[in-house]
């Protein structure tokens, strides 16, 4: 799957990505100010619901979800042997402290990992560049300047990635290619940098050339629209946010972070 | 019909600085930035796998390769040397990220980009964007560190213990200074002296030609 | 649609009086004191040689050289009466790189970007992209995926965005330098539409003279100080031949250069491919069952049509990307490395028995200057410093790099550049050589030297694989031509001896 562009048919995929990264800003804030397991875990559960209800339930295990699904437990195993202790040591060893608190903590936030980035990514999946840059253009009226030579300098990953590969190869036939895995790597991110930095001079002498850049009130070939639909994603955000606080509140569970 | 348009105001007398951007440097910036994070993911598909189970048994020293992925803000203040440079390029770096697929959640992952952006935003503010040097370099880069770190025990290891959380806020900002301001700074000479800068300050103090 | 859908604004004028430019950060002036005006509608082709400030011009028609900050100008250039940089709907700009004018990711997208900018209003947009598109003759949905398209496609997409706005002036600088021969004539075709139907002043700068003869009726020679030249095609081009093309021009008249049959003598096999099968991603083969060998003393030339595998198969063979099934024989001479697959030899063994120059030189780049990247091989190789230089100086005369030892590698000409890769490769003088597109956008008289070079490296008994659309280049040198066609069919052929009858080292 590539970044350039999104298919139309897949769910979700035609709302205004403005809206979908509204839509969980509730429950990001929501989660982050607690850590307890209850509210984390009933909001996993709601999304999993929402996620299969829309038909994005696929997306939820591929490959781009995949760091999320590891780095969630490995920062729950970090927090299982440095967190906060508490309770029952049951083991030390130097700054490691396994404890009974610490483990709770650890669980708790590796759910919150999981609920928090969770629906970010697999919305952000969802989103294609081109539609996203006419939302913060048109919608929240970004400077197009910006947002547009963004979008722009993003058609040039392709070929750098050859350009990557390239590189590879010829240092094999350089002979350089045996030791010195680190060093090598450095040079050839350079001297991947230098093509891209070549190629963005060219690209923008390119927009320039087609009138980008000067102070005419440009006029937009795809609008971005902000309706009903955009209004009900972030609805559904904003209910799931609070179905998950309300849940840790009322179960007791609820534990504001600095207190 | 057709309609014409007349060359922006932004040219300045012989002398006074530019401050305002121009295409070449919204467009190399955003380059930079878009390099920067997919490097930084194709890194992280590389050796996440290998690396990660270890870094989760270290007591913080895992902030200090995470640098990387501030060299984005650094290296472009380095080049564009404009308002908002740095905050820019770490911006797009980190969006770039949210698209392809970040562990942290595209909303928490841009917020991150825009907090280490900020930091090293805040010390080119500092320097008044005259001084590049590469003592200005490290700085940036260790503020850019001190963001990252605050953002990081904030939001993800807010259940640490103190000594986790110092280690991982020293690791971030001497990680920060030497990776994200000590590789930007080489990097942005070595672009200079390969002739990649031409249309930026940076290139032409290089240049004698 | 038919022709004429493509309303058109009047023709522009160009007029320059003893204008100049010098780039911010050089001391040099990359054009000084040009006088040209150039009547709405006509059509010129812009020559000369490297540096003598072309695509200046052409930038500053297309008011993107910057402001006072980037540079300062003298004189003036004015289009249509105005100042160039206060006019910029006006003129279009088509540039060389087919991969780095792209903007956006849809076809409709990107043609409608111009449109935008200027503020035509929506509903005016998407019927203006229509004809646009259908007038460069790229006839696809408007949300085609524009990585999906070969590099006669994108600049012709270019073309179509720079049409959508309706300039009087259409500027083109090399836009067919980077393209196979399908592409270099669709191009021409596009643009040869385009100009009949709005009329627009055409100004081109290239050095394939051929291919635009038939569309331009007036050539410009730039050189330093202003115009050498300037008439009717076959005044100029015929009455100022000697310093045309010693700037390294393509002339009509030129006589194609052949090299002598191979002078080399013991020829041994180097590298056998028995039923090879090759992929660039492992598991997607590209072609299979291919049979060829490369000899010592021989210069094989691969062909076919893009997409068929050729340069995947150069890989394969110089041992950089894997086999996907068959085998690859080293023969005698390559004996000595751990095993007898090429793939899995050490890096450094591949620097004596295979060398591999590539099709972008920069590729190839490894350090911050010429020195330093021509001892990378022999480093490699543990040679003293006393054997480093007895390989580098003759290199460095040889190929005329001597006065640029401390150049930054990336900072060098095109042509420099392209030397500069060969002899990095020939300082550890391998056995066998495997070449890219070693023509690619190359002007004549660098053509001319490789070209030399190569027979020459033939003649000593090295084994030569060479990639390449160039047929002129093939007729010159090659031995024997191995046709790859996309699906699977490749055949040997050899060069018919008579076309290389023509004596050794012709004049051209």
């Amino acid at each position: 799957m590539s970044i350039a562009t999104v298919r139309s048919d897949l769910p979700l995929a035609t709302i205004n990505p403005v809206a979908k990264v509204a839509a969980t800003i509730p429950l990001s804030i929501g989660l982050v100010l607690t850590l307890d397991p209850v509210s984390a875990g009933v909001a996993i559960l709601c999304e999993l619901i929402v996620f299969t209800a829309v038909g994005l339930g696929p997306l939820l295990w591929s490959p781009r979800t995949l760091p999320v699904w590891i780095a969630a437990p490995l920062t729950g195993v970090s927090m299982v042997l440095y967190g906060q202790p508490s309770g029952t040591t049951y083991w030390q060893f130097g700054l490691i402290e396994v404890s009974e608190g610490s483990i709770a903590i650890g669980l708790a936030t590796m759910a919150r990992v999981i609920a928090i980035a969770l629906p970010a990514v697999v919305l952000f999946l969802t989103i294609d560049p081109t539609d996203f840059a006419d939302g913060l253009a048109q919608t929240l009226r970004l400077p197009a300047r910006f947002v547009l030579g963004a979008l722009a300098a993003l058609r040039l990953v392709g070929s750098s990635i050859d350009d990557w590969r390239t590189l590879a190869l010829a240092r094999r036939a350089r002979g350089v290619a045996d030791l010195g895995f680190i060093r090598r790597s450095l040079g050839q991110a350079f001297a991947l940098l230098v093509l891209a930095i070549r190629r963005g001079g060219t690209l923008a002498t390119a927009m320039e050339s087609r009138g980008f850049g000067a102070p005419v009130e440009r006029t937009w070939a795809r609008t971005a629209t902000f309706g009903a639909r955009e209004w009900r994603v972030i609805a559904v955000g904003c209910l799931v946010a609070a179905v998950s606080v309300s849940a840790a509140i009322l179960t007791g569970s609820w534990n504001l972070v600095w207190a | 019909m057709h309609a014409t348009i007349s060359a922006s105001g932004s040219e300045t007398k012989n002398g006074a600085r530019n401050l305002r951007w121009r295409v070449v440097d919204i467009v190399v910036a955003s380059v930079i930035g878009v390099a920067v994070g997919v490097v930084f993911w194709a890194w992280g598909v590389a050796w996440a796998p290998i690396s990660a189970p270890i870094e989760a048994l270290l007591p913080g020293l895992q902030a200090a390769p995470a640098a990387v992925w501030l060299i984005a803000g650094v290296l472009g203040g380095l080049i564009i040397r404009k308002p908002g440079a740095a905050l820019y390029t770490e911006l797009v770096a980190a969006i770039v990220s949210a698209l392809i697929g970040s562990q942290w959640g595209g909303l928490l992952t841009i917020e991150a980009g825009l907090i280490q952006g900020l930091g090293a935003e805040l010390v080119f503010a500092l320097f008044l964007y005259r001084y590049w040097r590469f003592p200005v370099a490290l700085l940036a880069g260790a503020a850019a560190g001190l963001g990252m770190a605050i953002n990081d025990l904030v939001l993800w290891y807010a259940g640490a213990a103190p000594a986790f959380a110092t280690i991982y806020t020293l690791s971030a900002v001497v990680g920060g200074a030497l990776i994200a301001g000590g590789l930007s700074w080489l990097a942005m000479r070595g672009l200079a002296r390969a002739g990649a800068l031409g249309r930026f300050a940076a290139g032409r103090e290089l240049q004698a030609v | 649609m038919a022709g004429g859908a493509i309303a058109a604004s009047a023709p522009a004028s160009i007029e320059a009086r003893g204008w100049g430019w010098r780039h911010g950060g050089r001391r040099v002036h990359a054009v000084s004191g040009l006088d040209l005006r150039v009547e709405p509608g006509e059509r010129v082709l812009l020559l000369g040689a490297s540096g003598a400030g072309k695509s200046t011009l052409l930038h500053g028609l297309a008011g993107v050289l910057g402001g006072d900050d980037e540079g300062e100008s003298l004189g003036e250039l004015m289009v249509d009466g105005r100042p160039a940089s206060a006019a910029r709907g006006r003129s279009g700009l088509v540039l060389q790189d087919p991969d780095s004018q792209i903007v956006m990711a849809r076809v409709g997208d990107d043609v409608a970007f111009g449109l935008e900018n200027l503020g035509v209003p929506a509903d005016e947009i998407w019927s203006r992209v229509g004809a646009a598109l259908d007038a460069v003759g790229l006839a696809m949905p408007l949300d085609h995926s524009t990585a999906a398209l070969s590099g006669g496609q994108r600049q012709r997409l270019a073309l179509a965005g720079v049409l959508a706005m309706r300039p009087g002036l259409i500027l083109l600088d090399e836009p067919t330098a980077n393209l196979d021969p399908e592409g270099v004539y669709e191009v021409r075709d596009a643009v040869a539409r385009v100009a009949d139907e709005t009329g627009a002043t055409l100004v081109v700068i290239e050095h394939r003279v051929s291919v635009w003869l038939p569309i331009i009726d007036r050539v410009v020679v730039l050189g330093h100080g202003g115009v050498i030249a300037d008439g009717r095609p076959d005044e100029v081009l015929v009455g100022h031949a000697a310093p045309l093309r010693a700037a390294g021009v393509w002339l009509p008249s030129d006589v194609p250069w052949h090299a002598h049959p191979s002078r080399a003598r013991d020829i041994q096999p180097l590298m056998t491919a028995h039923r090879l099968d090759i992929a660039r991603v492992p598991g997607v083969p590209v072609q299979r069952g291919i049979d060829l060998r490369v000899d010592s003393g021989s210069i094989t030339a691969i062909t076919g049509p893009n997409g068929a595998g050729k340069s995947t198969l150069a890989l394969t063979m110089a041992g950089l990307l894997r086999p996907e099934g068959g085998r690859l024989d080293p023969g005698a001479p390559m004996a000595g490395a751990r095993g007898n697959e090429p793939w899995r030899w050490r890096s450094r063994d591949l620097l004596t028995r295979i060398g591999t120059v590539f099709q972008h030189p920069e590729h190839q780049f490894l350090t911050g200057s010429v020195l330093a990247e021509l001892e990378v091989g022999p480093r490699a190789l543990k040679m003293s410093p006393a054997e480093r230089s007895e390989r580098i100086e003759p290199l460095l005369a040889s190929l005329r790099l001597e006065a640029l030892t401390a150049a930054n590698p990336f900072t060098l000409s095109g042509g420099e550049k392209r030397r500069l890769s060969v002899a990095t490769v020939l300082a550890t003088r391998p056995r066998m050589l495997v070449l890219d597109e070693p023509t690619f956008g190359q002007d004549a008289n660098t053509w001319r030297e490789l070209a030399r070079l190569i027979a020459g490296l033939r003649d000593e008994g090295v084994g030569v694989v060479a990639v390449t659309h160039d047929e002129t280049f093939i007729d010159a040198v090659a031995d024997s031509r191995f046709v790859l066609a996309v699906g699977g069919t490749a055949a040997m052929r050899d060069v018919p001896a008579s076309d290389r009858s023509h004596g050794g080292g012709g004049s051209a």
